[in-house]
């Protein structure tokens, strides 16, 4: 039995410890916005945050998370959906087919929380999700429209 | 929502409408959407409500690719509508079928979606409008040519009457359709061709958009699988008693008879189990085959006498035998994967007498209809609820193969739903693959450096053979010659050459082909492209130079090329970037309706390092129906294209891929992501597609910008295969 919070709410979670985070989001919890796309940490589609540090959650056991983190998905990323993110990517149109755009928002919010003005060379080297439908340019938009910039290329 | 809802039904709905919201696409109950429930259709593409809220259906399945929006447009635009108040819903494939295929052909692929359906999508809203102004006409007793339709609502300026569309609907249902129906210009366009946002954006910021790995239904069970990494093998045994006992796990099962799944409560249990699972295979009669095998076998394809002819004009051996200077070279592409960032998964419910199916697919009646074959049940007593899609890129188009597995398994746990979903492991190894091919060109040069003839022999698969065999006539797949056909509106060759022969030596590996975005306009138009630029190269021009004397008699290929030289400056140098030199390559093509054209700007280190700093493409696609999508399709086209031409390879190795995941398929990166500068020139007069075209220009542009940037040739594929750096 682990007790994790997420999104501000303890949940019991009666699973095998070695059970990756993400499956315990997205089946015991019934949290599906955040995805699954590789299982081995490469693609960040699961990315949640952990104590507010964009995590790779299908990769980490279960058992190596306490209750005392506090974990957040992109269903805790904001309680309106109007974090400044999420924001932008709605002026953007960012998403395209849309999979792996709850992972590059948690990605992107802990980047900005650690990092409110990013140069765009700290936002590429720092987003390393994969978009297969190639939303990168707006991504790279979107980041820097919520960092208060003007979405220009530099 | 539909209100008239099958009693034992209602427990689903309200689990499927809290999680999807209303009108969600795939997830209303089976025939409401066509019967109309309370609210009966105008006809089938509108519904008006009696809140003015509009329903607009659509036939095309929304992969990324922004087809649902656009064909909105077209729809409100035609209907006089109030944007604002669109919204939109699939209607199901068995609906379809039921009423004859009234939303026509559900198939979304090859970049139709709009170009395929323009017209009659369009007098579906027109003809809504006219019976929406008849209605109004009739109730207020004047005559229906005083009346006027804006904003959804009917106007009758000389007495100062209006109602809105919602207050006109029920009585406009019961006029009768209009038999003539005259489609706007586009140039009156006020919704179609302006850059509106997507209308499926918000729900894909907050995690509440529902993909169909996400579904659940009650009482539903999660399935795992494997099948035979060798493709043609089969599974000879398993030893389910190791897994038996594990928390979770309901049942080991065979499916067909190469494939083996575990049925288990959640799905990291079935994985789980799965992984744990003793299976032994039967690999088959091509367990030995590998990509050096393959490569010998495309090698000898070009040479070999026997080949299919897709484009012929004057003798081109005769020209170039007489040449002053010949150039001759090989080229290579290899296998690639969708690597569709949602692996393959469905949902079935098989019971003796029905079968239901939620998918997402690019095609809901093919998805039926392997629906209905798995099932043992016809058509009529299955059904297929689209969801949207987390890529589809042609991988769930023309093969079911998941949607077969999934309802082979249901079909063995009747009255249980079983949500399957592949590993991207499964994915990687069970993929409809770009297809291989090779591909031999030689062209004739006279003294003044003109080209006078070119020979390009294709040696290798062909998807056509692969997928829909019966649409090979006389040994010849006519898809293979993609960009290379000698004229028409579709995929025409963009070059005056006077001896020309083009022709396909087919050879069909055992690894599966599919339709992979761009299909072979691809490594076609890499071929040609970079083969021009070897020519002009040899023949002492400038590479755009000589690709425009080749252009004369093709003015629409010519604008694009011409539009991406002017914005990129070519002919002026450019200016260096991050203290490296900037080198320019361009190309050009015509596919899937539209003409295409990019030019690169890359660096290459000393240490061979290449950085792509910036694309211009243009695009003609005839009309254009929202720009601002027009945009991030040709932006995303260029990360297909770049990852492919870049990183992307699937060999072979003991008759299986060897690339199981993003580890070892590695695809472009933020940190790769060059600009992309849109330029679109829709010139009128037709309707091309804007998802796929542009991927064919983004490796030539970039490989022609290197040869430009190091003197390297670079014509096997992926490129980190090559030493960029300088000798």
């Amino acid at each position: 039995m682990a007790k994790l919070n997420i999104n501000g709410q303890v949940h019991e979670v009666d699973v095998e410890g070695d059970t990756p985070l993400l499956w315990v989001i997205r089946e015991q919890i019934g949290l599906t916005g955040t995805k699954y796309g590789c299982g081995i940490a490469q693609c960040g589609a699961c990315t949640v945050h952990v104590d507010g540090v964009a995590t790779r959650s299908c990769t980490l056991p279960v058992e190596a998370v306490t209750e005392e983190q506090k974990i957040v998905t992109i269903e805790g990323l904001s309680p309106d959906g109007r974090h400044p993110l999420q924001q932008a990517w709605v002026a953007l149109d960012v998403p395209q087919c849309g999979y792996c755009q709850s992972g590059m928002l948690m990605a992107a919010a802990a980047l900005l929380a650690e990092n409110p003005k990013p140069t765009e060379a700290d936002i590429r080297a720092g987003i390393t999700n994969i978009c297969r439908c190639g939303t990168y340019n707006r991504v790279l938009a979107g980041i820097q429209r919520a960092a208060g910039e003007t979405g220009a290329r530099g | 929502m539909a209100q008239q809802i099958e009693a034992s039904r209602r427990g689903f709905l309200a689990t499927a409408s809290a999680a999807l919201g209303a009108f969600t696409l795939g997830f209303r109950i089976p025939g409401a959407a066509a019967q109309g429930a309370t609210v009966p259709e105008i006809n089938a593409w509108v519904v008006v409500k009696p809140d003015d809220s509009i329903v607009i259906r659509i036939a095309r399945s929304e992969m990324g690719q922004g087809t649902l929006t656009g064909l909105a447009q077209l729809v409100a635009e035609e209907l006089n509508a109030d944007w604002s108040k669109v919204t939109t819903e699939y209607p199901t494939p068995a609906q379809n079928l039921a009423r004859k295929r009234v939303w026509g052909n559900m198939s979304t692929g090859g970049s139709r979606g709009i170009r395929e359906s323009h017209d009659y999508v369009r007098k579906g809203g027109a003809a809504a409008r006219m019976m929406l102004v008849q209605a109004a006409a009739e109730s207020w007793g004047v005559p229906a040519g005083e009346c006027r339709a804006a904003n959804s609502t009917v106007t009758h300026a000389a007495s100062g009457r209006t109602a809105s569309y919602g207050s006109l609907a029920a009585a406009a249902a019961r006029v009768t359709p209009p038999t003539e129906v005259t489609l706007k210009d586009p140039r009156e366009w006020t919704i179609a061709g302006k850059p509106v946002p997507r209308l499926d954006t918000v729900d894909k910021t907050n995690g509440k958009q529902v993909y169909g790995a996400d579904l659940k239904l009650p009482n539903m069970l999660n399935a795992a699988i494997r099948d035979c990494p060798v493709f043609g093998g089969k599974l000879r045994s398993v030893d389910e008693a190791v897994v038996a006992n594990r928390r979770g796990v309901r049942k080991v099962l065979r499916v067909g008879d190469s494939a083996v799944a575990v049925v288990a409560d959640t799905w990291w249990q079935a994985k789980s189990a799965l992984d744990a699972l003793p299976i032994e295979w039967d690999e088959g009669p091509n367990a030995e085959v590998s990509s050096a095998s393959i490569a010998e076998w495309l090698k000898a394809g070009l040479d070999a006498p026997e080949a299919a002819v897709g484009n012929r004009a004057g003798d081109a051996k005769a020209a170039i035998g007489v040449a002053a200077k010949t150039v001759e070279a090989v080229y290579a592409y290899p296998f690639q994967n969708h690597a569709c960032m949602e692996p393959m998964n469905a949902t079935a419910l098989w019971t003796a007498d029905r079968c239901e199916v939620w998918t997402p697919t690019q095609n809901g009646e093919a998805a039926l209809a392997a629906a209905s074959e798995a099932a043992g049940l016809p058509p009529s007593k299955c059904e297929v609820y689209k969801i949207h899609l987390g890529g589809g890129f042609g991988r769930r188009g023309a093969v079911h193969d998941w949607v077969r597995q999934v309802v082979e398994i249901a079909r063995q746990m009747p009255g249980t739903p079983v949500k399957l979903l592949w590993s991207r492991e499964e994915d990687m190894l069970h993929g409809r693959f770009h297809p291989v091919t090779q591909c031999k060109l030689v062209g004739g040069l006279d003294a003044q450096g003109n080209l006078t003839g070119l020979t390009m022999r294709i040696s290798g698969q062909s998807i056509v053979a692969g997928i829909f065999p019966q649409n090979i006539r006389d040994g010849r797949d006519p898809v293979v010659f993609q960009g290379l056909n000698p004229g028409g509106e579709e995929a025409a060759i963009g070059y005056g050459i006077p001896n020309i022969l083009i022709d396909h030596a087919m050879r069909n590996p055992h690894v599966p082909p599919g339709f992979w975005r761009g299909v072979n306009l691809n490594q076609n138009t890499i071929y040609l492209e970079c083969f021009i630029d070897e020519l002009a190269h040899a023949a002492g021009r400038d590479p755009l130079e000589f690709r425009r004397a080749l252009m004369t008699r093709h003015p629409k290929h010519l604008a694009v090329l011409n539009a991406v030289a002017e914005r990129a400056g070519w002919g002026t140098p450019a200016a260096p970037k991050d203290g490296m030199p900037v080198h320019r390559g361009l190309a050009q093509t015509m596919g899937f309706g539209s003409y295409v054209a990019a030019c690169a700007e890359v660096s290459v280190s000393d240490a061979g390092e290449l950085k792509i700093h910036r694309i211009v493409a243009a695009t003609d696609p005839g009309h254009a129906v929202n720009p601002q999508q027009i945009a991030a399709q040709v932006e995303g086209s260029f990360v297909y294209g770049l990852s492919a031409a870049l990183h992307g390879e699937c060999t072979v190795a003991k008759g299986r891929i060897e690339q199981e995941n993003f580890d070892s398929y590695p695809v472009l990166r933020l940190d790769e992501m060059p600009a992309v500068e849109t330029i679109l020139l829709p010139s009128g007069g037709f309707w091309g597609g804007v998802g796929e075209p542009t991927i064919a220009v983004a490796a030539p542009a970039v490989l022609n910008a290197i040869f430009a940037a190091t003197g390297k040739r670079v014509r096997t594929l992926p490129l980190r295969h090559t030493d960029l750096r300088r000798a």
